[in-house]
């Protein structure tokens, strides 16, 4: 079973949230270029590996956290920011996700 | 008898069995090693014989050895293309390079086993019904090469045209089958909107009672569609391209791809590293992890899709039935097992572990279609890799870096398209031009805003 660490409700099961895509930083709107602007829309890292990414725990607390999940073993574990160890603040998310979750 | 014709065969062991092959007088396929003349040889045999009705009675009656149906070889310092991946695209790309341009200096490379990627893991429905007029004259290219296949390739790869319903629940949905069936319309492709009582008809097992959550509104019905016998049309292409001297390397695992000065000159592997001023990037699921050895980032993204089979049963299914609003679909494969898939998992992953929450959803599904199947076993669950793209198109054809050319975003979607990427990769790299049929697919139409939306036709139905 696959579990996500929800910073909120603790260790819960992925079918308990709906994925939200890679995090993606968006470029400012005003001064972004079409090229930069097109990598915000469609270009992922798509790494086999860890990689920061946005949940949403709809069936819990009902809030969009980070997580940071090993694509390969889908081992999971809080995001921290790069550089530090503090946990990420998730009220200042952006899920940058295309159409998360591909066809369902 | 056995004993017999063994001992007879023990006698006669001294020459080799390519030897012994001669003697039963099987002929060789001649095309091989005509034309270019260039260095071939380390652990050369002779090129499998033909298949045929003649051939199985020979070999039944002699119990001879069955030639292999394609060689090893050792990896050569150099060739004139490179293509990493075994599965239908690289080895469809190589046959037609030998085959129609009479490039057969090439090596396909795969990390595993031929077809062990989505390739064999499909649930190998055939169908030309999309939605884009792009989109629909590309993959009925692939169903006529597919029509021929099985003489081309002298490989009986079993292409069942049985006819393809994709059910409609709602009235949304029913408008789409519509758009559908003009846009197939206009471009000659067999396919029309239907009446419940035309998919009972066809699907007698099928419930249309109207009373149900989810009753069937109508279908698009696509008589031309169908499936086919996944793990010979990869066995085929492989065969034949070997044939043409085109060298397979399994167990070899592409590491680094060699850039310089924006120019593609080389891979390296476990096995050493190759030389080649062409290398095409089939490696679906995984492309991600070869373009980015290449410098060339794209929009594609992996998502596992898992399917499931039944155990066998006498046939009563004879069309592929799809429902995109319950997330599922069907067929009876010739063996009599029910083929079950669905749309992808709902997050990215490398891993090809089934799931529970699959199988669960999976029997719900069904059993809304069709009640009648609730006391069938499920005998094994698998999940393969698919390299979704924002619009549900491939992305084919050159890139920035000169002499790589990606042939990727393959999807849920990419088995049926096999034959026409092989052909259309080909002339690409053989005339260093992109082919008409491919122009809409090129990477830079994201940076365009060019996208060619197939996911009305794509989604579910693969
Ligand atoms: C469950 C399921 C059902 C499907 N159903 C359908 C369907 O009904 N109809 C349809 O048209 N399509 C379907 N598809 C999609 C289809 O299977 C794929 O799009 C298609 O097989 C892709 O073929 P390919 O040759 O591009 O890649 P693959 O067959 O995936 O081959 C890629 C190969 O690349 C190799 N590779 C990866 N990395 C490296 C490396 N570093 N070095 C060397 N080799 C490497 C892998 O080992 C693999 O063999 C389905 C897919 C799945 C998973
Ligand atoms: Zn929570």
């Amino acid at each position: 079973m696959i579990q996500l660490p929800c910073p909120w409700c603790g260790p819960r099961n992925v079918a308990e949230f709906r994925y939200s895509g890679e995090v993606t930083p968006r470029p400012d709107p005003a001064t972004a270029t079409p090229e930069q602007w097109r990598d915000y829309l469609y270009i992922r890292r798509n790494p086999s590996g860890w990689v920061d990414e946005t949940w949403y725990h709809g069936t819990g607390c009902r809030r969009f956290i980070r997580v940071s999940r090993h694509t390969v073993s889908n081992e999971a574990r809080p995001a921290v920011r790069t550089g530090t160890t503090a946990p990420v603040d998730v009220t200042s998310t952006d899920s940058g996700a295309p159409d998360a979750g591909g066809a369902r | 008898m056995v004993c017999v014709t063994r001992k007879a065969d023990l006698g006669r062991s001294a020459p080799g069995p390519v030897d012994r092959r001669e003697a039963y007088g099987v002929a060789e396929i001649s095309r091989n090693g005509t034309g270019n003349g260039h260095r071939r040889g380390i652990g050369r045999t002779k090129a499998s014989s033909r298949y045929s009705a003649l051939s199985l009675i020979r070999h039944g009656l002699t119990r001879g050895d069955w030639p292999r149906a394609w060689r090893e070889h050792d990896v050569a310092s150099s060739y004139d293309v490179v293509i990493v991946g075994g599965g239908v695209h690289g080895l469809a790309t190589a046959y037609y390079l030998a085959r129609n341009h009479g490039i057969t200096n090439v090596a396909v490379v795969d990390k595993g086993y031929l077809g062990g990627g989505g390739s064999g893991r499909n649930t190998a429905i055939l169908r030309s019904n999309y939605l884009t007029p792009e989109g629909v004259r590309f993959y009925d290219r692939s169903l006529e090469l597919y029509r021929h296949l099985a003489a081309d390739l002298n490989f009986n790869v079993m292409f069942s045209r049985r006819g393809h319903l994709t059910l409609a629940h709602n009235d949304s949905s029913l408008r789409t089958m519509r758009w559908r069936a003009e846009v197939n319309k206009c471009q000659g492709v067999d396919s029309e909107v239907i009446d419940p009582s035309q998919v009972k008809e066809l699907v007698p097992y099928l419930d249309t009672s109207q009373s149900v959550r989810y009753p069937v509104l109508g279908a698009l019905y696509h008589p031309p569609g169908g499936i086919i016998r996944h793990d010979a049309v990869v066995w085929g292409y492989a065969r034949a391209a070997d044939a043409l001297g085109v060298h397979l390397h399994q167990r070899t695992e592409v590491t680094g791809i060699d850039v310089q000065a924006g120019r593609v000159t080389g891979v390296q592997t476990n096995r050493g590293p190759i030389s080649a001023p062409i290398v095409v990037n089939c490696t679906a699921g995984w492309s991600t992890l070869i373009s980015d050895m290449a410098g060339v980032r794209t929009p594609v993204q992996t998502f596992p899709l898992q399917a499931a089979v039944t155990e066998p049963v006498r046939p009563f299914l004879h069309a592929v039935v799809v429902s995109g609003t319950l997330h599922v679909y069907v067929s009876q494969t010739d063996r009599g097992e029910l083929v079950f898939g669905a749309s992808v998992d709902p997050f990215t992953s490398y891993s090809m572990r089934g799931s529970l929450e699959f199988v669960e959803g999976l029997a719900g599904h069904v059993l809304e279609l069709m009640p009648s199947l609730s006391k069938m076993r499920l005998l094994r669950q698998w999940a393969g890799l698919c390299d979704m793209t924002p619009d549900y198109s491939p992305i084919m054809g050159e890139t920035q870096v000169e002499g790589f050319y990606l042939d990727v975003g393959w999807g849920t979607y990419g088995f049926k398209a096999g034959p026409v990427s092989g052909e259309a990769m080909a002339e690409a790299v053989a005339t260093r031009a992109t082919p008409e049929i491919i122009s809409a697919f090129g990477l830079d139409r994201f940076a365009r805003g060019e996208l060619v939306g197939e996911k009305g036709a794509a989604a579910v139905g693969h």
